[in-house]
């Protein structure tokens, strides 16, 4: 921390080194006072981030215990003894977690590249195309944004299960999720950026619109287009609430519905918080590697969206 | 002729958008609706043949059922604490992230790190971490939290645990949401501070204003409508508080002997659902629906007569 002090006082324009001896003195008080505030805010940036880290810290360290030292009255910081098959125990065990994994990724790929279609057609004919009541349709989708997601789960409940009869199907986790208005007047704000003079030239060529929208537009929105691919990804990873109520069943239950149903119980009655945590870790593994990869993306869609998943 | 040939084409690349919003978001506004007022309301029956009458009893039954209030009260709690606590800390953050450079994109990754996870994962993580083991009567580990406080000389305390207080449960829960609350929160606050014309800050500095006063009276002004942002999509993410509680207490929504009694408003939509009392859940739906709205109606009030735009 001392060094990271150091760089900042020597990033000081360096013209205050030549300044008049009264001038110095007050720049070397500023001084005092600055490397006091920078102590301030590494210091507390540094227990900040410590506070964030540290439930992170303790998964890893937890999920190679062993139940014996996991339950000892002192806690180790660091494992004595690793134990690697708490890792083992979330594929074989009654969590199944390979199952799930494969479950989750069929439906988030599914999912993104169906509802990337159905985005990008409505994105296109909202910012390309000229028709009738277009601005009372497109502010009439937004207003839907409004309301939450549970007034809609009642009755897409009752149609997917009893109408559809779409219980345990993939299908019942995948198709009510399609269209996300947010994502379409997301990729519609894109779209419009694109200067017409492009559109014209085209047409000029005689190149066809579905041609235009995937050699041009498609190309110049990428960005926005792998950010609704993570967003959407993770939210088949994280889903938990609708999924348990549709499809449950081994075949078709998601990660996260898994993770929490699973009870870890060992005969002697007690938890085995260690194989617990190791199963934590291998769901959020992904995650955290998804991010690290496309940090820009998902920053980049997340400060718009304000929703999680 | 051509634009007739436009109008046609544009509905068509609406189509799948459209379809997919007809079934799956307008239908249920509609039937939402229906089956809040028709009283009693219940799919089966109503396949059954049977008729309900049209009133308010669903919204009567909901305000009478026992723990409804305990529903609408911790929910009410929950927003009403976190909200406030989780934006302060965000923007501290966001200040000293902005007035640090060297370890700026370290901290920054570290600090938006719970974003990416899984509530429900991170949520059996605090869990553990709060969690003491006993095997009958026979206390084994006390939880990682109990021992930094035991080694700070403080006594372990009860958090989740059979027999401990709703007090304590919240406290966990307020921490657990909290520190899955900043990121987003410090994400939105240091982009708008990294918009702030630096011109403002100079010339207050010129002024010879302190640090404090340059805070209040330039930074936060600045920041109001990313504040006004954060605290509203806060409030509308409170009120639908619900996996942070699966995730720590499981689905029994509270500890071992107190089931329920951590259930949110979101929480008893979903168990009257499963119950089959739809038309009671619909109601639910709906008063929820018009807390939220009218909670932002008040937010955007308030920061239109505070925000400077």
């Amino acid at each position: 921390m001392a060094e990271e002090i150091n760089v900042i006082q020597n990033d000081k324009p360096p013209k205050q080194k030549n300044n008049s001896a009264s001038v110095t003195s007050t720049t070397k008080k500023q001084k005092v006072r600055k490397v006091f505030i920078n102590i301030g805010l590494y210091t507390f940036l540094t227990l900040m981030a410590v506070t964030v880290l540290f439930p992170f810290y303790f998964m890893l360290i937890s999920s190679v215990k062993t139940m014996n030292e996991y339950n000892q009255m002192i806690p180790t910081l660091w494992p004595k003894q690793f134990e690697w098959s708490n890792y083992a125990m979330a594929f074989t065990g009654d969590l199944h977690l390979g199952q799930l994994f494969l479950n989750t990724v069929i439906v988030g790929v599914v999912s993104t590249i169906l509802s990337l279609v159905v985005t990008v057609l409505s994105a296109y004919a909202f910012a390309r195309l000229d028709f009738k009541g277009k601005n009372v349709l497109f502010a009439a989708l937004l207003a839907t944004m409004m309301i939450p997601g549970e007034l809609f789960t009642i009755t897409n409940y009752i149609t997917v299960v009893n109408w559809f009869d779409w219980r345990n199907t993939f299908a019942a986790l995948i198709v009510p999720f399609l269209v996300s208005v947010f994502y379409i007047y997301l990729l519609r704000q894109n779209f419009m950026q694109i200067p017409n003079e492009l559109y014209l030239a085209a047409k000029v060529d005689g190149t066809s619109d579905l041609k235009y929208l995937w050699k041009v537009m498609i190309p110049l929105s990428a960005p926005t287009l792998i950010s609704i691919t993570i967003l959407k990804m993770m939210g088949a990873w994280n889903s938990y609430i609708w999924p348990k109520l549709v499809a449950n069943d081994l075949a078709h239950r998601l990660v996260t519905v898994g993770l929490r149903g699973a009870a870890f119980t060992t005969a002697s009655g007690l938890v085995n918080i260690p194989a617990q945590m190791a199963a934590v870790v291998l769901v959020t593994i992904p995650l955290l590697l998804v991010f690290l990869f496309f940090r820009k993306y998902i920053m980049r869609g997340v400060s718009r969206s304000g929703i999680k998943g | 002729m051509d634009k007739k040939k436009n109008q046609w084409k544009a509905w068509l690349y609406l189509l799948p958008a459209i379809a997919i919003l007809l079934i799956f978001t307008v239908w249920p506004i509609i039937n939402t609706l229906r089956m809040a007022f028709l009283e009693g309301y219940n799919g089966l029956a109503e396949a059954g043949g049977a008729s309900f009458g049209f009133g308010f009893a669903n919204f009567v039954s909901v305000v009478n059922y026992n723990k409804f209030l305990t529903c609408l009260g911790n929910t009410l709690l929950l927003t009403v604490i976190t909200v406030p606590i989780s934006t302060m800390l965000a923007l501290l953050i966001a200040v000293a992230l902005n007035s640090i450079k060297p370890l700026k994109k370290i901290f920054q990754t570290i600090f938006f790190l719970p974003y990416v996870t899984n509530s429900i994962a991170i949520g059996m993580v605090f869990m553990a971490m709060f969690h003491m083991v006993t095997l009958g009567s026979q206390p084994l580990s006390i939880g990682i939290i109990n021992s930094i406080i035991e080694a700070f000389g403080g006594h372990a305390v009860n958090w989740i645990d059979a027999g401990s207080t709703t007090f304590n449960n919240m406290v966990v829960l307020i921490i657990y949401i909290v520190w899955n609350a900043l990121p987003f929160k410090i994400l939105v606050l240091l982009g708008g501070l990294q918009g702030v014309n630096k011109q403002y800050y100079d010339a207050a500095k010129v002024d010879g204003a302190s640090r404090w006063r340059i805070f209040w009276r330039i930074t936060v002004p600045m920041l109001s409508p990313m504040i006004a942002y954060v605290v509203i999509t806060g409030f509308i993410g409170g009120f639908k508080e619900y996996t942070s509680i699966v995730g720590i207490f499981g689905d029994s929504m509270g500890p071992i002997g107190g089931d329920g009694n951590l259930n949110t408003m979101v929480g008893f939509i979903y168990d009257r659902l499963e119950d089959g009392f739809q038309g009671i859940a619909s109601a639910a739906a709906l008063i929820l629906f018009a807390i939220i709205f009218a909670v932002t109606i008040i937010n955007l009030y308030v920061s239109k007569k505070k925000v400077h735009y």
